[in-house]
This record gives structure tokens, sequence and C-alpha cells, in this order.
């Protein structure tokens, strides 16, 4: 599918999406490895949303917010973003740390929402295991981690022959190192302020997710007043990338389902 | 001259077990307090004795979790020679500023430190390698701002009188006014590097006197001329006075000694910065996101072995590419003692040998500070004490000379601030 860029600007930096597809508003947004384009998944939700496939504000093409020191910050600009662009009764789809993003917006307003989509989301403190660390991995061998296995990662990067990966990696790292560093890659104070959201939210957990504990999932549903979890076999952390259809169609049929 | 002793104080353990280590792999499970004991009470008093011998500083660095240096924390050892030494000066080279969550107290504890010792600590200030960041949990892509803010805030501290209000962007106090104030207005401080451009550039600004770590000589001649360039874009002219450079040597009683011993610089614990000893370097780790420049690098970075040991292995291979040079593992692969002689990264010899090779460093970088890095690897306490003996009675006296007979200045003999000479510069500014 040909996709549109846009570009909105929010606090004098601009903000860069892919827009795709038609029907109700979905936007989605990245791992913290970065935004990699239009992938199959956008595809797969294309069929049934207007997908809006958004550079977090300091990755990918998005202008970096120098000052922002917290996931919470890219949060209030993002909102401030779907207000720019008018945008209501949103599907709001974050996967990894875009997921830790997501939570942070659903809690700021349910103004917006229709529902809140939560892949593999970083965000909320295990309660049992830990959030694998990227600081201190090679970027490859981390961003093969969120697959379920090598073969999965090979299929779906192929080879980084030209080292564009390696250095898409490295960049989207050193954001993620300004907003999370410490704690890692979740805020002690995200699940008592979860419990004031209204939007209903779907949470789909890769079944083989190695970078964000299980008990993570969990954490999410006893925080929001209204959610669901969904396990999807065969993934990693990045199920969205591993199964983009049933994630895609689990998405449609949540949705659905509110109508 | 300015000539001082450093070693990095390895951990060596008997069971010779720190080999090809995997970098911050290594649980300290294994730690023996009791030889940590012994190791501490070794290192401090070869300082002692170095002071004996006639060297003008006694420099100390800092790494953390690390057992190939012991420092980890340099104040310590400082504050104990501070102390128990009388005359030379401590050189710290240096602490790591981004990592203090606090630099407050950082400014205090060094200016206890100087005051302590009457006036003779030397302040250095370094980035730290990812390492640091790593173990004291540093955002790295703020580890210049950071360096920067508490150099400031130290400085300040220090000079100008309390209390006041310090707001910044990474550190906020409501109340600045330590106690002590340091002897020194303010401690000289030295900036010691390798691979960073921008805090060449920094120090030139501010003519803090810049000290190469064991780098080759002609990226780290490369290097100086980039200072000079820089100082002299901010109005300031430069000399011997504001190059320091740290390198090998070992010097024993017969020339098969001295190589025999010389060859334990690439034995011990495998440490990053020893050059064929290096042990396995994780780039990923010690280059963080955000923490260098990728692209903004001296030209040492065209030589391997600096370059890995801050994980700079990417940037490296990047560089050789562009300039078409032959690739690095195959060109210049730090690792045999014989290619290191070759190139002068270790000096070894009797000491008329030793003599005549220094001199040849002396003429080609013209630096006023030299640090003699010796003791290291899997040197003995004898090994060190024999060669700690002959660099005070027939190397150092010779060295001086060379440096009067080179016009090369200290920054105790030539300001760096003004360019003149200290008795001259004394109330000027």
């Amino acid at each position: 599918m040909q996709a549109q860029d846009l570009t909105t600007e929010v606090a004098g930096l601009s903000v860069h999406l892919l827009r795709g597809g038609e029907g109700d508003p979905a936007v989605v947004l990245h791992h913290s490895t970065g935004p990699i384009g239009w992938v199959p998944f956008h595809d797969e939700l294309a069929q049934r949303f207007a997908v809006h496939a958004v550079d977090l504000p300091g990755y990918g093409r998005s202008d970096r917010p120098s000052w922002a020191r917290h996931p919470r910050d890219l949060a209030i600009l993002l909102n401030r973003a779907l207000e720019q662009l008018e945008m209501d009764g949103v599907t709001l789809i974050g996967a990894g740390f875009g997921g830790f993003v997501a939570a942070e917006m659903a809690a700021m307003t349910d103004a917006r929402l229709r529902s809140l989509v939560l892949v593999g989301a970083a965000g909320i403190q295990p309660a049992e295991g830990e959030i694998l660390d990227q600081m201190v991995l090679k970027e490859e061998f981390y961003v093969q981690k969120s697959f379920r296995d090598e073969e999965s990662f090979r299929a779906f990067y192929g080879e980084d022959e030209t080292g564009e990966l390696a250095d898409l990696w490295d960049f989207s790292r050193e954001m993620t190192a300004r907003v999370t560093w410490r704690p890692y890659m979740f805020d002690r104070r995200l699940p008592h302020i979860l419990a004031t959201v209204r939007t209903p939210t779907l949470l789909v957990w890769g079944e083989e997710d190695r970078v964000i504990p299980r008990s993570c999932a969990e954490l999410y549903a006893r925080a929001l007043p209204n959610a669901q979890l969904e396990i999807v076999p065969e993934a990693g952390h990045v199920a969205e990338y591993e199964q983009p259809e049933t994630v895609a169609r689990l998405i449609a049929e949540h949705v659905g389902s509110l109508a | 001259m300015f000539i001082s002793y450093f070693t990095e104080r390895p951990y060596q353990d008997e069971q010779g077990e720190y080999i090809n280590t995997l970098d911050l792999a290594k649980s300290n499970a294994d730690y023996n307090p009791v030889l940590g004991g012994d190791l501490y009470h070794r290192y401090l008093d070869e300082k002692v004795y170095a002071e004996e011998m006639g060297f003008d500083g006694l420099v100390l660095n800092e790494h953390h979790s690390m057992p190939a240096c012991m420092g980890g924390v340099i104040n310590v050892e400082a504050s104990i020679l501070a102390r128990i030494t009388k005359r030379a000066r401590i050189v710290l080279a240096g602490n790591v500023l981004p990592i203090w969550d606090d630099p407050l107290w950082l400014a205090e504890t060094l200016a206890m430190i100087d005051v302590i010792s009457r006036g003779r600590l030397v302040c250095g200030w370094v980035r730290g390698t990812g390492r640091e960041s790593v173990t004291h949990n540093t955002p790295s892509p703020y580890n210049w701002e950071r360096y920067q803010e508490a150099h400031d805030l130290i400085m300040k501290a220090w000079t100008e009188p309390g209390p006041f209000r310090w707001e910044g962007e990474h550190f906020d106090y409501r109340y600045v006014n330590p106690w002590p104030r340091p002897l020194q207005q303010p401690p000289p401080i030295w900036i010691p590097g390798s691979l960073s451009k921008a805090t060449v550039k920094w120090a030139a600004e501010r003519q803090f006197p810049y000290l190469m770590l064991a780098t080759e000589h002609e990226p780290t001649k490369r290097s100086f001329e980039y200072y000079d360039a820089c100082a002299r874009e901010a109005g300031h002219e430069t000399g011997s006075q504001h190059r320091g450079y740290l390198f090998k040597v070992h010097v024993d009683e017969t020339e098969e000694l001295a190589e025999q011993t010389a060859r334990k610089f690439l034995q011990g614990p495998s440490n990053p910065f020893l050059e064929g000893n290096q042990g396995q370097v994780r780039g990923f780790m010690q280059n963080l996101p955000g923490m260098n420049s990728r692209t903004e690098v001296l030209p040492t970075i065209e030589t391997w072995a600096p370059a890995v040991a801050r994980g700079a292995q990417r940037q490296h291979k990047k560089i050789l590419e562009k300039k078409k040079m032959a690739k690095g593992k195959d060109r210049d692969y730090s690792g045999s003692y014989e290619e290191q002689i070759a190139k002068y990264t270790i000096i070894a010899g009797t000491p008329d040998q030793v003599v005549e090779k220094i001199r040849n460093v002396l003429e080609y970088l013209r630096p006023g500070i030299i640090a003699i890095w010796d003791g290291d690897g899997a040197m003995s306490h004898e090994d060190t004490m024999r060669a700690l003996r002959l660099l005070g009675e027939e190397v150092i006296p010779r060295v001086r000379e060379i440096g009067k007979e080179l016009d090369l200045h200290s920054p105790f003999e030539v300001s760096p601030v003004t360019n003149k000479p200290v008795a001259e510069a004394v109330g000027v500014g």
C-alpha cells in the first residue's frame, strides 16, 4: 500500500507520520528501536482503519525534544498532535516503548480515544522477572531478542548489509536513553494514575516475549479498570511484526465489540 | 619538565584468573579483600617511594568494576597520599565528572585533599568510558553536559564566596557554601583523554593542559596540533606547558631483565587500556548511546588500541574505510611486544637506552608534563621498586636536563594561563 507522508508541528517541533488506509482513525507508536517505515502490520490494520504510523518525537524523522526527560513528555506532545490533527475516536496502539508512551497518553485524557491497545508494553515495573536492558546489549542482539527466535528475526529484517539498521538502532537508543535511562522502561507512578483511565483497553502479549515479562501484562490488566489480555502464540516481544494478521484481527475485533 | 609516575594498580590474583576477561562480566564473588588490602598497601608504598626517588607527581586514575584498575575511588588514595607524602603533587587523572549526581560533594572532597596536602592537588576531569556510566548508572546522552556543568559548579564553589544558589540543567542546589575551600585558588586542572575532540577543544579554550594517554606518537602529535588550533581560535598561545603525555617505560638493571620484565605489561589481568592484553571489550557497552560524538574524534581513532578500549571499533573501521587505509586488525592490531617496542608504545631497557628513547619522545611531542607508566600488568612489587630506584637515580635527572635543553616547561614553570614564567606571574593574575 502507498502510505502518505505527513508532518505536524508541536511545541516548535515537527512530528512525522505515515498515513494509509481508510476507516476509523488508528495511531500506531513504534518500539524504542525506532520507526522502520510502513510494515505489514500497518497494511493489515489499513483494511479496517485509517492508520497513522507516527515517528515518536526524537525518533526517525521527527525532531528531537532535547529537553524531554521522560516518556510522559513525549505523551504530552503526541496528545497535542492528535488535537492538532483534529483526530477523534482514535484507536491508539503502542508497542513496547511506544506502549509506555500510549499508556501515558491515555492516563492524561480519554477525550480523543476510542480504545487503547498495548502490545508488549513497557511502563510498569515487573513483579517477576526483569525488563531486558538494551543499554548493556549489542544493538543487533537486543533486536534479535525481541523476536521469538533468530530465524524470525532474519526473516523480518534480512541482512543489514549497509549498516543502515545498526545506525538507526544506535540513534534510537540514544533517544531512549534520554527519556528512560533510570528507572529503565518503567515509571513507578504510572500504575496509580492508570486507575483513572476509562478507555477500553486491549493488552496483546507475544507468548514468547523475552523483553517485557508477562507479569507486566498482568499488572497492566490489574491497573486499568477496563482491560482484557490476549496472548499471541508464536510471537515474541514484537508480536505485531511476527504475527501481523493475528494482532490486527484482535484489534479489529476489540474495536468492533465496542460499537 | 614535570615528571610523574603512574600505574593502574591491577588486582593481581595468584591464580591468574583475570586473563582475557569479558568486559564487565567478572563477578566480585571472587574478590579477596585480604589480597585487596595487600595490593593497596603495595601501590601506596610504591607511590611514597616514587616521591623519595624524585618524581614530581603521583598520578592516579579511576575505573569502576574493573579488576585491572583498583582505583575505584581515587579520592581515597589521594587522601592517604595527601598526608603520607610531603612534596610530590597528587595528580588525579581523573575524577569521572559526569557520574557524580552530587558534584558539590566532589568539590568538598577535593578541597579537603588540597588543604590536607598543603596545596599539592592537581585535578583532572574525565568523561569515563561506558563502564563508569553503566556501573554508576549515569544517563550516557547527558555525559558531556553533566561534565561541563559539574565543572562550572565546582569552580564556582572553589573560587567564589558562598553561600549561593545553583540551578542548572542537571544539578540543583539551594545552598552552596563548602567548608573547606581549597588552598590553591583554584587547584590546577589537567584534562586526560585520548579520543574526544570536544574535550580537547573545551580544554584548549580554558587553557587546561591536555594529557594524552598512551596513544601512538603520530596521531598524538596531530591531536596536540588540534589543541593548539582550538586555543588559537580562542585567542590563546600554547606551549609545552599545555601538553602532557603518559607512556609506558620500564627501566631495569640489564637489557635482558628489562625485556623480561617489560613483557609483563602484556600479562596479568586483562586491561582494555594496556595494548596487547586488552581482554574482550564490549564496544556496545563502552560506547553507550549519545555518550560521545560518533564523528568528532581525534586522529587517534585511526589506531586500533584506543578505539577498542573505548568501544569505538565501528568508528575506527569507518574512518579507515573513508581514508582508504588498510583495515584495523590487519594493519595495526596491537598485540605483540615487539611491535609496541618498534612503535614506542613501550619503552624498555637500561637507563642509557631508555633515556635516549625518552629524548626522542620529548623532541617529537614536546610535552611539559610526562607520566611514566610502569609497574603494571603482571609486574611484581620487586620489579616496580627496581625500576623506580633506577628511574630516580639515573633517568629522572637526565630527563630533566633534556627538558631544559629542549626548552620544555611544566605548568608550574610557565603558567598555562599567562604563558609567562611562573615566578613572574605571581601576583599578576
